[in-house]
């Protein structure tokens, strides 16, 4: 018992400074002063750095305050967010977790490389079954990767109420760019509202917290802009298929407060830096259901990273993060300026932000979010009649995605596609099964397998019924795609097709096998599900350890869904099999399909889910690899 | 009988095994009073009632479900129903169960079997047959749609119809279009749970009922100007 007591008064000193700190931040706020003077007033902003190889980290409840109202918020070690774990490469690390909350909880490391029993998903993780109220348990792992990553809980609702924290792994060797400060840029989404109680609204009505729903005014601005005829085609087959062109998230700002390293809007995160230095930030999306879209207006950000995982630099105005998506930027301000980091929601609800500055009295001004977009047909996964005259074809898209001259191989390839699509997947069969009899002595350089045409689309009969309200027929490749809302915005946004592997495809071999997995669900009734079958009805995908996959999701919703596989790679075709990045989670768009390549190499059991907290108790499957 | 139907019916529902829900699907109950309102006539302005609650998870409810008038404090017109709700289509549910009119005597009791759901271009409806024990069979109709002129200003028109196989004249039922309902309401979503409206009704009965409306000395149509309020939780 005393091993628990030490945590619970460590726990009680630490409550006492939290709540003065929140209730200091509330008063600051409530006198109308600016941000900068909060910033200068907190000494302390976002979470401590704990570091070395031996953590104590105690999940508690705390008083919190957001929104000017006291709310229990989940903590680790009295904090919220968690406190960041700086770890380094090839080190073993240990991680008492110790749970003084009244249910059930658990730390999952997300994107960590480690054994199946350490990845803390109770009654899937082997032999783990969550920490009971009271215990403690002890994580212990070899690190075997860098990079910037995340830890949450994966226990009911409780990363919703706070309980997540950022990872930082430093490189054994030297990383392939320079920087001279080092921010972790934290996003996450905070209710005042219990989440059972968000979750049983959005069961009841799904667009409970939608606000931005076309209306009266749209209907009239776009009669007289396009003419009636015009207006009814475009809305007919939304309607007909009772859909909302709107519906881009679930839950929104109408309940969220977006918060940068636990900062609201009002009060901001600010980060400091001397003009001509290079500054290193790590966004982390740890968020509950949020997406968000990130810019610093003013500043060019160089992409170096992904998902924890070095990629080929590549320059961008701005990127979307998918729920536990991961984007580490480097960005040079030249001027002795204040810049925003502004990380508006995908629904145009909200936004979270911080403040890049010189000095902490100068403020920046907050750019007004974009308009509200709709959903498009492609985001449909329909095989419109009137396709050419909205974005591009599937063909256009595979040509888009290569970089020019780089990628001859693959620009055939999608040429030849459109003839022998059968022959192609034929091809690729026989080069496995190749692969597999011819040891490869040394990973040779190859031609692009990846076929990024649109073929047919099967749907399996489980997903036929009350469960399943659309399926895409027609679903594209659009990697290229920056997505709802940042299409043709004038600016230049990160898209998939950007992600190169600085270093080349780990693993060279052709997949021995390809599995698709349809992401499906009702909205109106709030139902997820892969394939038409929810977790609890589903057997576990059984796959073999050694193993090469080629996995292809067909998004036959109308929302973007972030896909997690636990404890192993997800190697992203992007265009060059031979520098496949290598990510945690893929945003799977609406209408959609994306393919990755899954080195089948540690044993055990691993969750496999859609990362949005209110979709993932359905979209979700158990993997066991044996 | 009806009782003995019902009670079989949710013997049936609770022994599905798909009604026990995982962590994914909850038990999850709503109720909700759509309409609450005063209808302004000539004579004595009627308390009307619209409500229903479900209890349930994702594909298997039980529903009930209550239309209540009330003039000069006297209960003019009550009916309720007890529905088990089985999802068969993405956005259709398939009721059956118990109807009962109590109001006006004497009482009728019937089988319903109902469609509910959305129809293509987003109407709301709810049709529904129901067998009389005298071999009466009635038929039921509502729609309705809500035009969004702001996220907050709704307006939703809305008709109901009734028809029967047969009179029943004790409760002044006639056969084939008994009575229609037209309704537009404009409210205003305070909170998505609560609305407050006004509106405008027009109800009018036909045939043989509007005889019998007629022989008791009533208004066969009439439009009334409504005021309510719409709450959930």
């Amino acid at each position: 018992m005393s091993s628990i007591n030490d945590p619970i008064k460590g726990a009680r000193l630490t409550r006492r400074r939290f709540v003065q700190g929140v209730a200091m931040g509330g008063a600051f706020a409530g006198l109308g002063l600016g941000s900068s003077a909060l910033a200068a007033v907190m000494k302390q902003q976002g979470p401590e750095t704990l570091r070395g190889t031996d953590f104590n980290l105690t999940i508690g409840e705390q008083a919190v305050n957001f929104t000017g109202a006291p709310r229990i918020g989940t903590t680790v070690n009295g904090s919220l967010p968690a406190p960041i774990l700086r770890w380094r490469e090839g080190d073993t690390v240990t991680l008492r977790v110790t749970n003084l909350l009244r249910e059930t909880s658990s730390i999952h490391w997300h994107g960590i490389i480690l054994p199946s029993a350490m990845d803390g998903v109770p009654d899937i993780a082997t032999g783990f079954k969550g920490i009971k109220p009271g215990e403690t348990f002890t994580y212990r792992f070899p690190v075997t990767q860098s990079g910037t990553y995340w830890y949450h809980s994966h226990s009911g609702f409780q990363e919703q109420t706070g309980l997540y924290g950022s990872i930082i792994i430093d490189p054994r060797e030297p990383e392939p760019f320079t920087y001279d400060r080092d921010y972790v840029v934290m996003l996450s989404d905070w209710t005042d509202e219990d989440p059972t109680n968000v979750y049983a609204k959005l069961k009841k009505l799904s667009h409970y917290y939608n606000f931005n729903e076309r209306t009266h005014a749209d209907l009239m601005k776009d009669i007289k802009e396009k003419g009636l005829a015009a207006t009814w085609n475009d809305r007919k087959m939304w309607n007909q298929m009772r859909m909302s062109q709107r519906d881009l998230s679930d839950v929104t700002g109408y309940t969220y407060t977006f918060l940068t390293n636990g900062q609201t809007p009002v009060e901001g995160w600010t980060g400091l830096f001397r003009k001509g230095e290079k500054v290193r930030l790590r966004f982390i999306n740890g968020s509950a259901m949020t997406f968000f879209d990130v810019r610093i207006p003013g500043l060019k950000m160089t992409v170096v990273a992904a998902d924890g995982q070095t990629i080929e630099p590549v320059s961008v105005d701005e990127f979307r993060m998918g729920v536990a998506e991961t984007y580490d930027v480097i960005v040079e301000p030249k001027d002795d300026t204040a810049y925003t980091i502004f990380a508006q929601d995908i629904a145009r609800s909200g936004y979270a932000r911080g403040t890049l500055t010189p000095d902490p009295s100068l403020t920046a001004t907050i750019p007004e979010m974009d308009p509200v977009p709709n959903l498009g047909h492609d985001d449909m996964g329909m095989n419109m009649m009137n396709h050419a005259g909205h974005d591009m074809s599937g063909m256009d898209h595979s040509q888009h995605q290569m970089p020019d001259g780089e990628l001859m191989p693959g620009m055939q390839m999608a040429g030849d596609m459109d003839m022998s699509g059968m022959q192609m997947a034929a091809d690729m069969d026989m080069g496995g099964m190749q692969m597999t009899s011819t040891p490869a002595a040394k990973p040779a350089m190859k031609p692009n397998p990846s076929d990024f045409t649109a073929g047919s689309v099967h749907h399996a009969p489980t997903e036929y019924g009350p469960h399943v309200d659309m399926r895409a027929d027609a679903p594209q490749y659009r990697l290229d795609d920056p997505g709802v809302g940042l299409r043709n915005n004038g600016r230049r946004v990160l898209t998939y097709a950007d992600l190169k592997n600085l270093r080349t495809t780990h693993d060279h071999r052709d997949p021995d096998r390809e599995i698709e997995l349809h992401l499906t669900g009702n909205m109106g009734r709030y139902m997820w599900s892969v394939n038409g079958v929810k977790h609890s009805d589903a057997e576990p995908l059984r796959w073999k350890l050694g193993e090469r996959l080629r996995i292809t999701f067909v998004n036959d919703t109308m929302m973007n869904h972030p896909m997690h596989l636990h404890g192993m790679w997800s190697d992203l075709e992007t265009g060059d099999n031979n520098y496949l990045p290598r990510k945690h989670t893929v945003i799977v768009q609406p209408g959609s399909r994306i393919s990755y390549r899954v080195t089948v190499d540690a044993e055990g059991g691993w969750a496999y889910h859609c990362h949005l907290l209110y979709h993932m108790l359905g979209m979700f499957r158990t993997v066991v690899v044996s | 009988m009806m009782k003995k139907i019902l009670a079989a019916l949710m013997a049936i529902g609770l022994s599905n095994p798909v009604f026990a829900g995982g962590a994914d699907d909850p038990l999850v109950y709503q109720v909700m009073i759509d309409k609450l309102e005063i209808r302004g006539t000539d004579g004595s302005n009627p308390l009307v009632l619209e409500a229903d609650a479900w209890v349930g998870y994702d594909l298997n409810k039980f529903w009930f479900k209550t239309e209540v008038e009330r003039v000069d404090g006297e209960t003019e017109e009550a009916e309720v129903q007890f529905l088990y709700s089985r999802a068969i289509a993405p956005f259709w549910d398939l009721q059956v169960g118990w109807r009962r009119d109590i109001k006006p005597d004497p009482k009728r009791d019937f089988l319903a079997l109902g469609f509910k759901g959305l129809a293509p271009y987003l109407f709301e409806v709810d049709a529904g047959i129901f067998i009389g024990e005298s071999g009466q069979i009635g038929a039921r109709l509502d729609a309705e749609y809500e035009y969004m002129f702001t996220q907050k200003l709704i307006l939703s028109p809305e008709v109901e119809m009734n028809l029967y196989s047969k009179d029943d004249e004790a409760v002044g039922i006639g056969s084939g279009l008994s009575d229609m309902e037209l309704g537009l309401r404009l409210r205003y979503e305070i909170r998505r749970e609560f609305a407050p409206y006004i509106g405008v009704n027009w109800t009018g009965k036909f045939g043989q009922s509007a005889d019998f409306a007629r022989d008791e000395g009533e208004d066969t149509s009439d439009v009334q100007i409504v005021a309510g309020i719409r709450a959930w939780f």
